[in-house]
């Protein structure tokens, strides 16, 4: 008897989705016993610090898992990079290999694999060896330090529950080590340049090193704000100080949190300030003279970096893996975490397509004589605001303090940005001596006088701004005047005569 | 906390190096070799390369380096009083006024002699 094929479809079908739902079941009712602390008695459970076996045997597993991690993110980075991009300028992006182009950087990765790994004869053999694997191992062991959860309850073969934490090593240094670890990938570039020997490369190494160490400085300050309102270098004490939204430390002090999201962006070196490797004039910067897998690595360095700043970023301003308090539900905390991290990365494609590439002097100026002093400007903010919260014990003294900032900040930024934009032609008409009544000695009522006095009172700090912003622009125009447009204009040429 | 609290970290940079040394490897084995002297000339947009690839450099970038160090002290010296801020209290918040000040003195001095300038 022959059994109609639609039976076979029609049944196949219904096997598979029994596995499926079996399956998903399994796992679902497996992962909220892991993640849910009050599922387990609590007696049964061992913590892995105690236990010498599991502190030994959870990093390596855990550095695994998170290694395998980050790199199939940075797989699914690239691709939607180009989605993003192309739909941004209304393009499709790629959609030929897999279901809606999903198997696009496993295609990417074979056929790197299997390029010509050119070793131009000019280069010096170890420098150009060494150069990609010191570029790709800092941005790799970056995010060692952060926290992606809560503690977890895992099962062992040995019967029992072991409690284990979501991050690698939430170390007490936690801050310092993330500082000294995003400048390590300098390294990695400049010796890129300096060793393919070639004058594209130098260049990008050149501008590579200067731009990173100039938006470094800013960097270490932003990152000095999170660590006075928290009182600890280590991440988990940092996400844990923002568990409400209203906590976040991006509204206790936005300036620090946006010079931090400044200064990332150029120490991944992506647009606008991608110099090192602007393609219009360095060809690929420093890493011209590299082919095949050891390209792949530069990329691969890229975009794990980009992974990496955007959780430096969340954890230290935006909540970590905080969007309700998740101590409940600790399942929730990597997938919060994960979310927010995507967010931050389309922010990145989105500037990318959006922002013209910086000239490199102002790319300078912007990280000396702007962020620098803006940084400055912001530690003493929470610096003040925290230290005379504690002294009168009150978290209003703290909210004024820090409000009064804000509006001294935001002011004294539009009255600098309107004093840029004014032309000299434009300034103002004298005032009118004749009518002036100090000149002319003309009474006035009392209610007048008071007012003027309250007036001047008001006016003392905005009148202390506007000279400090009057000083520092006279300073940034000390190494020469800007030529007037009199001096600009060309002369018009006499017709010969005749 | 002990030195074994940073241990977990020496285990992810091994596995970072040896995934480095891996994916570097790995484009020598499978990949074709077939070198030939147009093709391992330095690259300079198919032109015939002109003079060595390393040449002088303009001295910019070393002075960029200097007020680097100057100023990374600082940020560094900023760290432990981020951390010690509660207990040292209006004290801590002048003597560290005290020290910006002093920096920013010197932070105007470049400014103006115009170290910051880049044309």
């Amino acid at each position: 008897m022959r059994i109609p094929r639609f039976v076979w479809i029609i049944g196949g079908l219904i096997l598979l989705a029994a596995v499926l739902v079996g399956g998903l079941l399994v796992t679902i009712s497996l992962v909220t016993t892991m993640f849910d602390p009050n599922a387990i008695d609590p007696g049964a459970v061992i913590k892995c610090s105690t236990s010498s076996g599991c502190s030994t045997i959870y990093p390596i597993i855990y550095s695994l898992i998170l290694v395998v991690v980050i790199l199939t993110g940075f797989a699914y980075t690239t691709l939607w990079e180009r989605k993003l991009l192309a739909w941004i300028q209304h393009r499709v992006g790629p959609n030929r290999t897999g279901p809606a182009g999903l198997l696009q950087p496993l295609a990417d990765a074979i056929k790197l694999i299997f390029k010509e790994d050119v070793i131009p004869d000019q280069v010096d053999k170890v420098v150009y060896y060494l150069a990609p694997v010191l570029k790709v191992v800092p941005v790799l062991i970056i995010v060692a330090v952060i926290p992606f959860g809560p503690d977890i309850l895992v099962p062992w073969f040995d019967g029992n529950w072991y409690q284990v934490p979501l991050a690698v090593a939430d170390i007490n240094v936690g801050v310092l080590y993330l500082l000294g670890v995003t400048s390590l990938a300098t390294y990695g570039m400049v010796l890129a340049g300096w060793g393919s020997n070639n004058k594209y490369a130098t260049i990008g190494g050149l501008r590579a090193s200067a731009q990173m160490i100039s938006y470094e400085l800013s960097l270490g300050l932003a990152m000095a704000v999170p660590v006075i309102i928290a009182g600890s270098m280590s991440l988990g004490d940092i996400v844990d100080a923002q568990r409400n939204i209203w906590q976040w430390f991006v509204f206790q002090n936005p300036l620090a949190a946006g010079i931090l999201v400044l200064t990332l962006f150029a120490e991944v070196s992506r647009a606008p300030f991608d110099l090192t490797e602007a393609e219009q004039e360095l060809t690929a910067g420093y890493m011209t003279e590299y082919s095949g897998m050891k390209f792949a690595m530069f990329m691969m360095a890229e975009y794990v970096g980009m992974i990496a700043v955007s959780v430096i970023a969340v954890s230290m301003f935006f909540g970590g893996y905080h969007i309700i308090p998740v101590d409940n539900v600790p399942i929730l905390g990597p997938l919060f975490l994960i979310l927010k991290v995507f967010i931050a990365l389309s922010l990145f494609i989105w500037v990318r397509a959006t922002l013209p590439r910086i000239r490199y002097d102002r790319l300078m100026a912007l990280g000396w004589k702007v962020l620098l002093p803006l940084s400055l400007v912001a530690v003493a903010w929470t610096s003040i605001a925290v230290v005379l919260g504690e002294e009168t014990q009150s978290s209003t003294a703290y909210g004024i303090v820090s409000l009064i900032f804000f509006v001294v900040i935001v002011v004294g930024g539009f009255l600098f940005l309107r004093g840029e934009n004014q032309d000299a032609d434009t300034a103002q008409d004298p005032v009118d001596l004749m009518n002036d009544p100090v000149v002319t000695g003309e009474p006035r009522s009392i209610g007048w006088v008071l007012l003027n006095l309250i007036g001047g009172l008001i006016a003392v700090p905005f009148l202390m701004v506007k000279a400090l912003l009057t000083l520092l622009e006279g300073l940034g125009s000390a190494g020469g005047e800007a030529p007037t447009s009199d001096e600009l204009a060309i002369e018009p040429v006499e017709p010969a005569g005749d | 906390m002990t030195l074994q609290a940073f241990a977990p970290i020496g285990v992810l940079i091994i596995i970072a190096l040896i995934i480095g040394v891996i994916i570097l490897m790995i484009s020598r084995v499978f990949g074709p070799h077939n070198p030939s002297f147009r093709k391992n000339a330095p690259y300079e947009s198919g032109m015939k390369p002109i003079g060595p690839g390393t040449r002088r450099m303009p001295v910019k970038f070393y002075l960029v380096a200097v007020l680097f160090i100057i100023f990374d002290v600082e940020v560094i010296f900023f760290m432990p009083w981020a951390v010690a801020m509660r207990d040292l209290g209006v004290y801590g918040l002048i003597v560290m006024g005290v020290f910006t000040l002093i920096l920013v003195v010197g932070f105007i001095y470049e400014w103006k002699k115009g170290a910051l300038e880049w044309e």
